[in-house]
Parts: structure tokens; C-alpha cells; sequence
């Protein structure tokens, strides 16, 4: 009975959030009051509905009720307690319903927090993500019902795929989405300003926390993910250009240019019509995103699993989605570029580079990740492009990003004279140099990475330690939030492709086979193996390897990997048993059994400063969340109603 | 403007590609991967059946007609979209099915057949899947179409439609049909 209730809540949300696409939208056109006003209480409302229908998915995962056909294909009575509500997101339909649960939260904090906004965009705003929340609801109801039935329902659940039984589950896919779905709320601001005709700097000023609200959570939920591969799926990468990382990734790049011109186009009122653009563009890519994940046209580690029927279906909401906002965007945006005329140096220009670099970058993964697909289609074979491609024009467009990150917050608006930033960084160039050069000498096996890595590092780091200077210096030691944030971030961003250059020219791993009792050396560590033992969980079985490393005849740790085999379905996973600090991780995967004397494959990885790419991406995103917290938009959004 | 339709042409472009995409996914391309199997012999095997482990059968015992080997897991979803139409094929009789547990375990395949019925004439149970590397399976739904001689002459991978089922398999099972 309640699976039914909650289909039944789910087609009256899908009815409310039509009620929000039309009804809001009618009002701003005529200027009628009344019709506007019932924007909140019908964002409220499909708020309200969705998040029974989640509820009652939910309860049914809690109940083991295996009559529904999801829950009976991705639980199991033996799955512990703190996966069986992750598990309502684990597979296809659930989270699907996370998503429209998201963006339903999203709606809902839009109506809350926009007090100050003018009716009619408000209005109009709500009403675009109505339009959004109805497509993904229809989708859900149509094609992915998660309350459909199985009759006889089944003795037993088949099991949560035993992947994403990992803490990393229970929080990656939320942040995740909420960080790809709030991209929604710039799309609707500049969608809603199009609409409106005011295409000004208001709705950017409006939309800025928003936007770096969500890119902020996009960066952690992609830096989840990445954590959670390297620790899981037992391969000891962090990053594998999977076409399902790419789907997130490219919106991350697109949602950074975003942030960046937005600030532009609020403080300078330029770039107008290329940051309306963006934001239609980085939540374009969020739901490019989704088709590629959900409609089984590329094949990865992540895909759902696919039926023909969504693909189409999804494929025709993006293109009444992105055609429609584009279409708009080619008969209202600004016919000429106004705002401030600024000179060939200035920091205009600087952030202008930052855009082309970053959207040409996401230009560049939707190409690798679309070319197998493209060559197919061309009828020239089955392609795939690997992590050559990706890494070789990476490193040739995060080059000059590199070089001309600490020359943009240093650079006045407008007009500079080109010298000034010059002198202001000179001396920090050379300091970073001098610590590359002594890197160089001291470490034993440097390579042009190595080297690489410092300069990047200090470079980004002791520029953006400049602009604080600066700050000392000529504004008394003033700092908005915003600036905060902004130093957070860059200096996110030294930290992380410090981690990333360091462990993709140090990290040395080595397959053996090992005999109980015999020892490996690598990179001054000494693993001695101690053999492989049976042992039980609660829905698995595994054999665990024990490991005492040494370092110099001193113990370091005790390492534990294990293989599981799941009591359901048979599959195997292996469970890498990772000692973690600041300077290097210690990485161990057991293989397969060689013998019957207990002799084993093992993996040993030592991976230098790996932490450091998730604590730059965690600082990327706290800088997001700092800036959105800048008076600035308060007081902006307090200004604009009077 | 001609500038401004930029973007909306590009996505044109996108688009049309990504239902290039979904009709290749969907329907006969992706069934065309070569195999380097096709007009060689079926790789010898001798595989434990399903519900009877001390049963085993090879390649040799099941010469003499041609029959579709299909792969399948109780933990393969596709397996569930193509399942119709492989039991259709079953009822039509003129092939026999020969099914291929691929990385299952016996209980959830036994469960599964009860489940949604048994199409198959035998059922042989591929546990580690090791047997399957000769075959040159990575995933399922596969099927092979193998010949009286036990040759093979036709792969698919990816879940079998009506479509492929008429254009496809019929013809083939036809021409086999004159050549012998």
C-alpha cells in the first residue's frame, strides 16, 4: 500500500511543478499579481510531495519490502543498517529520486531565501526550475517508476551492488548532485533574465552565491568520488578520465568559468551576454551529464543500468532544455557588449584568459569523452581515447592557467600599467624557483614533474600570499569575504597540483609474488608478508592479508587487504588496505592466491603527497562557500528591492 | 545574431550525434563487434551444468544441429529485456538455446529461471567465468550462433531484439539450413 502512496505523491508533485512552470511564468508576463504569488507556496508544495515519495522509498529499503522490484534488486536482508537508506540511491530509479529530491531543495531554498527579489523574478525563476523539476519528474514517473511492484514479490533482495557498499557511498552521490544541480538555479536566473528582457548585471549579482554555492559542492563531490575510486575499486589511481568522471567534470570546469565572469559582469558590468552563456552552458553540461550516464550510450565503470527507451526520452528533454534556453539566448542576449571599455592589460583581459583556458578545457573533455561515440558513428572503428590525450593537452592548457593565476587579483580593473604586477611578483618568481632548484639537488630521483610540481606550487602559492600583502599594505590589513575565498581557493589550487605533478612523478608501485615471510623493498619501506587468512563479515566472506611494513628496522603499520567474495550475486572485490599521511600514502592489493603453499599476487604502491590533491580540492571548495557568504549579496539583494 | 546562433548550432550538432548514439546503442551496431571466432571452431570446453555439477558437457557433445549460445547472468538487467524474446525463439523451435551462466552463483541463476522461466535447452554454468575467455566474453548479455559442425558462425553482444532476431539470425539459420 504505501509504494503506491508514494507513486501517488510523485505524480502530484509532477502535477505541481507544472502548476510552477505555467502559473508563475503566466503572472510575470501579465503583470498580474496573484498568479505570482503562488510561486512559493507551489514550490513548497512539490517539495513536500517529493520528499514523501523519498520517504516512502526509503521506508520500504528499512522494511525489506522485496515486493518492489527496486528494492528487491538492490538490497538484501543481510545488508547492514547504514547502507539500507544510502541504498535507495544506489542504482538507477532512487537516485533519480535523489536528484529531483535535490532539486526540489534547491526550489525550495530559491523561494526561501529571495525575499528581497522582485516578484516577477522570482516569479520567472522559479518557474524556469519548475520546468526542469516537471522534466526529470516525468522522466522518473515514465520511464523509472521505483514503486513498481514485483509480483510474486522475492524471497529474497538480490543485494546492493557490492561496490558502492562503502562509506563513500552515503556521501558522495549527494554531494555530488547537489553540486551538479545547483547549477540550475544560475541557468534559471539567466534564463528567467532573458525571458524578462533585463539582461543587466542585477540577475548576475542575484545568481553569484548560488553559483558558487553549488560549484563549491561539485568540487567536493567530485573529490569524494576520486577518493573514494582510489580507495575501493583497488586500482590506486585518483583519477581515471572515465566517461563518467568527465560527465562531472565538465561542468566543474564550465561552472569555475562561471564564477569567475560572473564577478566580472556584476562588478564591471562586461561580459554580459558570455556569462548569460555559461551559466545556460554549465547546466547544460550537468544534465549532458546525466543522458551520458543513464542512456547507456558510452560504456564505464559507473553506468546505470541502461534501457533504450530512457536515452530517447532524456535526449529529448535536453534538447527542449538547452535548445530552447540557446534559442533564447540567440534572440534576447545583449546585442552589443556593454559596460566598462578596458585596456589590453587589465584584469579584465586576465580573467577573460581564465574563461578561454578553463571552457576550452571542458571543450576539450567533451571531445575525448564524445570521440568514441563520434568514431563509431563515422563507421572508423571502435576507438577510445585514453589518458594520453587527456593528460598531454591538460598539461598544455593548465600551463598558461598556471602562469597567469597570480597576475589576475593583483592587476587593477580596467587599465594597468604592466610593470606594476611584474615588479610585485618578480622577487616571488625567483624565490620559487630557488626552492625548485634546491628540490632539484636534494632529491635523489627528480624528474622534469618534480621539478614541475615545486615551481607550480610555490609559485601559485607565494603569488597569492602576494595579493594578501597587498591587502596589508594598501587596505589595512580589510578583508571581505569574498577575498577570503578567493585566497582560499588559489591557494586550493597550489596545493593540489602540488599533490597532483608529486604523485604522478614519485608514486612507484610494484606487482610480486609474494611467499609468507618474504620481504619487498620499495622506496626505503620494507613490506614483509605474513600470509592470508580466512575471516567472516556480515554479508561477505574474505580472505585477509597481513602486512607489517618497515621503515629503517622501525614498525610503521600493519596493513590488512583483503578480497571479499559477497554471499549474494558472488561477486569479488578487492578491499586495498591504504596507511595514509601528509608526505605519502602506503597502498597494498591482494591479487589472486598463486599456490597452495600461501603464496599471493600483491600490489605495493608508495604514493607520495597523493592527500594533497583532495585537501586542495576541499580548499577550492570552502573558498566557494566563503564568497558566497560576503556581505556584498546581502546588502546587493537589499538595495535592489527599495 | 549569425554569431549569437553559434552555441544552438553547436548543440544541433551534439544532439544529432547523441541519437546517432542512442540508435547504434539500441538496435543492430553494436551487435556487429567482430569476433575473431566467427568460421572457426568453438573453443573446446567441458562445463559443469547448471543444477548438476557432477554433469559435465563439452563442446563435442553438442554438435549435430546448429543453437544459439546465450550468455547470460541472473545479475545482468539487459538479460531481463532480451529474455522475451530469446524465450519466443525457444517456442518457435526451430533453434535450439543453449544457455551460458556467466559469473553467477547456481542459487541466483536457479532463482532467477524460476523467476522469469527457462528458455533454454541446457544450461551450462560458467562460475569464475575463466571458461569464458576463450569465447572472448566480457559481459552479458552475448550471444553466439553456432553451426551444426560447431562452427562459429554469427556474434552479438548486447541484449537480441525482434529486429535481429528476423534480420539477423534467420537468415543465417536459413542459409545454414541449404548448406547442409
Amino acid at each position: 500500500m504505501l509504494p503506491e502512496l508514494g507513486h501517488v505523491a510523485l505524480i502530484l508533485a509532477l502535477l505541481l511543478a507544472f502548476l510552477l512552470g505555467v502559473l508563475p511564468m503566466l503572472g510575470a508576463q501579465r503583470e498580474h499579481a496573484a498568479l505570482m504569488a503562488t510561486a512559493r507556496p507551489l514550490a513548497y508544495g512539490q517539495l513536500l510531495f517529493i520528499a514523501i515519495a523519498y520517504a516512502v522509498l526509503t521506508h520500504a529499503f528499512l522494511v525489506h519490502d522485496f515486493s518492489v522490484a527496486y528494492v528487491a534488486s538492490n538490497s538484501n536482508s543481510l545488508l547492514p543498517l547504514m547502507y539500507q537508506v544510502p541504498a535507495v540511491w544506489g542504482a538507477h530509479e532512487g537516485s533519480l529520486l535523489l536528484w529531483v529530491l535535490i532539486l526540489g531543495l534547491w526550489i525550495g531554498a530559491v523561494a526561501t531565501f529571495s525575499k528581497s527579489l522582485p516578484m516577477p523574478v522570482l516569479a520567472r525563476v522559479l518557474a524556469v526550475m519548475g520546468w526542469v523539476s516537471f522534466g526529470f519528474l516525468a522522466f522518473l514517473i515514465f520511464t523509472s517508476n521505483p514503486f513498481a511492484r514485483l509480483l510474486p514479490a522475492a524471497v529474497e533482495g538480490r543485494d546492493l551492488n557490492p561496490l558502492l557498499q562503502d562509506p563513500g557511498l552515503i556521501i558522495h552521490p549527494p554531494v555530488l548532485y547537489t553540486g551538479y544541480v545547483g547549477f540550475a538555479v544560475a541557468f534559471a536566473f539567466a534564463v528567467a533574465a532573458l525571458i524578462g528582457g533585463k539582461v543587466d548585471a542585477q540577475w548576475v549579482r542575484w545568481s553569484r552565491p548560488w553559483t558558487n554555492v553549488a560549484w563549491a559542492f561539485l568540487t567536493l563531490g567530485i573529490a569524494l568520488g576520486s577518493w573514494w575510486a582510489y580507495y575501493e575499486l583497488g586500482w590506486g589511481g585518483w583519477w581515471f578520465w572515465d566517461p563518467v568522471e568527465n560527465a562531472s567534470f565538465m561542468p566543474w570546469l564550465v561552472g569555475a568559468a562561471l564564477i569567475h565572469s560572473q564577478a566580472v559582469t556584476e562588478k564591471r558590468d562586461s561580459f554580459r551576454g558570455w556569462t548569460l552563456l555559461l551559466a545556460i552552458a554549465a547546466f547544460s553540461l550537468s544534465l549532458l551529464g546525466t543522458f551520458l550516464v543513464r542512456s547507456g550510450v558510452l560504456t564505464s565503470v559507473h553506468a546505470f543500468a541502461s534501457d533504450p527507451k530512457r536515452g530517447l526520452f532524456i535526449l529529448i528533454f535536453l534538447g527542449l532544455v538547452i535548445g530552447g534556453s540557446l534559442l533564447l539566448y540567440a534572440l534576447r542576449a545583449p546585442r552589443e557588449e556593454q559596460g566598462q571599455p578596458f585596456a589590453a592589460f587589465s584584469r579584465e583581459t586576465f580573467l577573460l584568459g581564465n574563461n578561454l583556458l578553463l571552457t576550452a578545457a571542458a571543450a576539450m573533455v567533451l571531445l575525448g569523452t564524445l570521440y568514441p561515440l563520434l568514431a563509431e558513428a563515422l563507421d572508423l572503428g571502435k576507438i577510445s581515447v585514453g589518458p594520453p590525450y587527456f593528460g598531454l593537452l591538460f598539461t598544455l592548457l593548465m600551463a598558461p592557467l598556471v602562469l597567469l593565476l597570480p597576475f589576475g587579483p593583483l592587476t587593477r580593473w580596467q587599465r594597468e600599467q604592466a610593470s606594476t604586477p611584474l615588479r610585485m611578483l618578480a622577487p616571488w618568481a625567483g624565490i620559487a624557483l630557488l626552492i625548485a632548484a634546491i628540490a632539484f639537488f636534494t632529491s635523489a630521483n627528480a624528474g622534469w614533474k618534480t621539478i614541475a610540481a615545486y615551481i607550480v606550487g610555490a609559485w601559485l602559492l607565494l603569488g597569492t600570499l602576494r595579493f594578501v600583502r597587498q591587502r596589508f599594505v594598501q587596505g589595512k590589513g580589510r578583508f571581505t569575504a569574498e577575498m577570503i575565498g578567493m585566497c582560499l581557493a588559489h591557494s586550493g589550487v597550489a596545493v593540489f597540483f602540488f599533490g597532483v605533478l608529486m604523485t604522478e612523478s614519485m608514486s612507484i608501485e610494484k606487482d610480486v609474488a609474494a611467499k609468507p615471510g618474504q620481504s619487498f623493498s620499495l622506496r626505503g619501506y620494507d613490506f614483509r608478508f605474513d600470509g592470508v587468512e580466512r575471516s567472516q563479515g556480515p554479508n561477505y566472506q574474505a580472505d585477509r592479508g597481513t602486512l607489517l611494513v618497515t621503515r629503517n628496522g622501525k614498525d610503521v603499520v600493519v596493513l590488512h587487504p583483503e578480497k571479499r567474495a559477497y554471499a549474494s550475486g558472488g561477486s569479488i572485490l578487492t578491499e586495498a588496505a591504504i596507511d595514509g599521511g601528509p608526505g605519502r600514502d602506503l597502498y597494498v592489493a591482494l591479487g589472486d592466491s598463486l599456490d597452495d603453499q600461501g603464496s599471493w599476487a600483491l600490489r605495493l604502491h608508495v604514493k607520495p603527497f597523493v592527500r594533497w590533491i583532495w585537501f586542495g580540492a576541499l580548499m577550492m571548495a570552502l573558498g566557494g562557500f566563503t564568497v558566497a557568504f560576503d556581505k556584498r549579496f546581502r546588502r546587493a539583494v537589499g538595495e535592489a528591492s527599495t | 545574431m549569425i554569431r549569437r546562433l553559434l552555441p544552438l548550432f553547436a548543440f544541433v550538432l551534439l544532439a544529432g550525434l547523441l541519437f546517432v548514439g542512442i540508435r547504434m546503442n539500441s538496435g543492430k551496431d553494436t551487435s556487429a563487434i567482430p569476433s575473431p571466432l566467427i568460421g572457426k571452431s568453438v573453443p573446446a570446453f567441458s562445463l559443469p551444468v547448471l543444477g548438476d555439477p557432477t554433469k559435465k558437457i563439452s563442446d563435442r557433445e553438442l554438435r549435430g544441429t546448429p543453437y544459439l549460445l546465450n550468455v547470460w547472468g541472473s545479475w545482468c538487467p539487459n538479460c531481463r529485456v532480451e529474455h522475451p524474446v530469446i524465450s519466443a525463439l525457444a517456442r518457435r523451435g526451430k533453434l535450439r538455446i543453449v544457455g551460458y551462466n556467466y559469473k553467477d552463483a547456481p542459487e541466483d541463476a536457479q532463482r532467477w529461471l524460476d523467476e522469469f522461466g527457462n528458455p533454454y535447452a541446457i544450461v551450462l554454468a560458467d562460475e569464475d567465468g575463466r571458461a569464458a575467455l576463450d569465447w572472448g566474453i566480457y559481459g552479458a548479455p552475448e550471444s553466439f550462433l553456432v553451426d551444426s559442425q560447431g562452427i562459429v558462425r554469427w556474434k552479438s553482444v548486447g541484449p537480441i531484439d525482434d529486429d535481429i532476431v528476423r534480420t539477423q539470425i534467420e537468415p543465417l539459420l536459413a542459409a545454414m539450413a541449404v548448406t547442409r
